[in-house]
């Protein structure tokens, strides 16, 4: 290992590159110092509590406040999915959905990798579960927001076409498929591109962070490839639990297309 | 025979009335009464409340597709779901006939939807659900965009199949229309729906 520990001063260095912007900003009339200021302060302040609690973590390394840590980490990642819609679904469902789903998805896929993958001991311990979790959460999210906000916005749009179908003896899984297609397909892009694209056009922050703490890259390499196959899965299982929930939601029983169960349109984006 | 039976809903006033088989009736009222509703909800589009059955059995006991193959709903400007006309029909060799009979040339098949003109539309969604072979024709305004020859093509297309035994509900704002085609009427009013015989 031949790990280089950062000390405050090189922060303070660092932390110079911030405050050239800033002085820029004024000096050119700019008006970003302001929001530059705020978002650098929230920076260094979310980052120091993350780290003084993931301290205080893996030195209890105990399940119950691991599993609460994880918690709060989705029903965040849900308020997220939310605040992504356009069209939300009404009631309880536009938080519920995407955030049970995410939880399922998220939980199964990171218990899968520390039971029978990683394996740390114990199997719970926070400095594995924890960082996993976070890499699939993320992931998971952006596929769940993307799915779902595609869904709403193509049987809005769609509508016509869809109720012609239904009108002339198509399923609801019939006259919806064009709509979950498209709307699973923007869910996994991000994550396909991102496979895709990963080595040639940027070198993935975790599989970075291990080669700078003096793990060799091709050791490096095998832990990304792990974490895309866990992210790729996650994003998967989850946007289509998702994606499969609203389109179930927004028709019924006898087959009608229940637009009425979307909440009104979001003016304020 | 359709039997429509206190057919309640949200914007609908209640309404009742038997329909014979190979029998029209025409729909009337000024727009926003509920006409549309009342075949959406015939149709079982929308949630509704009340008594319909055809030939006796209830909407509830049969599978909601399979009733809408049976009581086929045509929107007064139908949706289409894929790009060329052809890909909306499932036989296109059988409908080619009614598609001749209503103006088109054959190669209509290969057109993209987004071509079509308001009126092609209707005409080609009416045919559409003929090809179903439907025991009754809920009509929204099947003519609201045609001219007078090609509302005459749409009529008497109709009205063979009316001979057939098939029946029709059509909504109408046409007063001449409703009379060529239909011998009784609907006539939503404030207080209820009325049923006249013309």
């Amino acid at each position: 290992m031949n790990y280089i520990p950062i000390n405050l001063t090189d922060l303070a260095i660092a932390g110079s590159l911030v405050l050239l912007n800033g002085g820029l900003s004024l000096v050119l009339q700019l008006r970003l110092e302001k929001q530059l200021l705020i978002a650098t302060l929230r920076m260094i302040v979310q980052l120091l509590l993350v780290g003084l609690v993931l301290t205080k973590l893996f030195a209890l390394v105990s399940p119950l406040w691991t599993s609460l840590a994880a918690l709060a980490m989705i029903l965040f990642a849900g308020r997220e999915i939310m605040a992504r819609q356009e069209r939300r679904l009404a009631g309880l469902w536009s938080y519920g959905l995407g955030t049970t789903c995410m939880l399922i998805a998220a939980t199964l896929i990171t218990i899968f990798a520390l039971t029978t993958q990683v394996r740390p001991d114990p199997w719970y311990h926070p400095r594995y579960g924890l960082p996993l979790l976070g890499m699939i959460l993320g992931n998971t999210m952006t596929g769940i927001s993307l799915g779902l906000h595609t869904l709403t916005t193509v049987l809005v749009r769609e509508r016509d076409a869809i109720e012609a179908q239904l009108s002339l003896g198509a399923t609801r899984y019939e006259a919806l498929l064009p709509s979950t297609r498209a709307a699973m397909r923007s869910a996994l892009m991000p994550i396909v591109n991102a496979m895709a694209a990963t080595g040639l056009v940027a070198l993935p922050g975790m599989m970075t962070g291990q080669i700078i703490a003096g793990i060799e890259p091709v050791e490096a390499v095998r832990y990304q490839i792990l974490i895309m196959f866990l992210i790729a899965g996650g994003t998967g299982l989850g946007s289509l639990a998702a994606v499969m929930g609203g389109a179930h939601r927004l028709t019924d029983r006898r087959h009608r297309l229940r637009l009425d169960r979307l909440g009104p349109p979001d003016d304020a984006d | 025979m359709l039997s429509v039976r206190d057919l309640r809903r949200p914007g609908l006033v209640s309404a009742s009335f038997d329909l014979a088989d190979g029998e029209c009736i025409a729909v009337q009222g000024r727009s926003g009464s509920g006409k549309t509703l009342l075949l959406r909800a015939i149709a079982d589009l929308d949630p509704s409340d009340g008594d319909v059955r055809l030939d006796g059995v209830s909407r509830d006991e049969m599978f909601t597709p399979l009733w809408r193959r049976r009581v086929t709903y045509v929107s007064t400007v139908p949706g289409w779901w894929a790009d060329a006309v052809g890909a909306h029909f499932h036989e296109w060799s059988a409908a080619l006939s009614l598609i001749e009979e209503l103006g088109f040339s054959a190669d209509c098949r290969t057109w993209p939807v987004q071509r079509l003109s308001t009126g092609e539309r209707q005409r080609l969604g009416v045919i559409r659900a003929l090809m179903l072979r439907p025991r009754v024709l809920l009509l929204d305004e099947p003519t609201s965009g045609l001219d007078v020859a090609a509302t005459a093509a749409v009529e008497s297309l109709v009205v063979l199949q009316l001979k057939t035994g098939t029946s029709c509900v059509w909504v109408s704002h046409d007063e001449s229309q409703a009379k060529r085609v239909a011998r009784r009427r609907l006539v939503f009013e404030e207080d209820g729906v009325r049923d006249v015989l013309l």
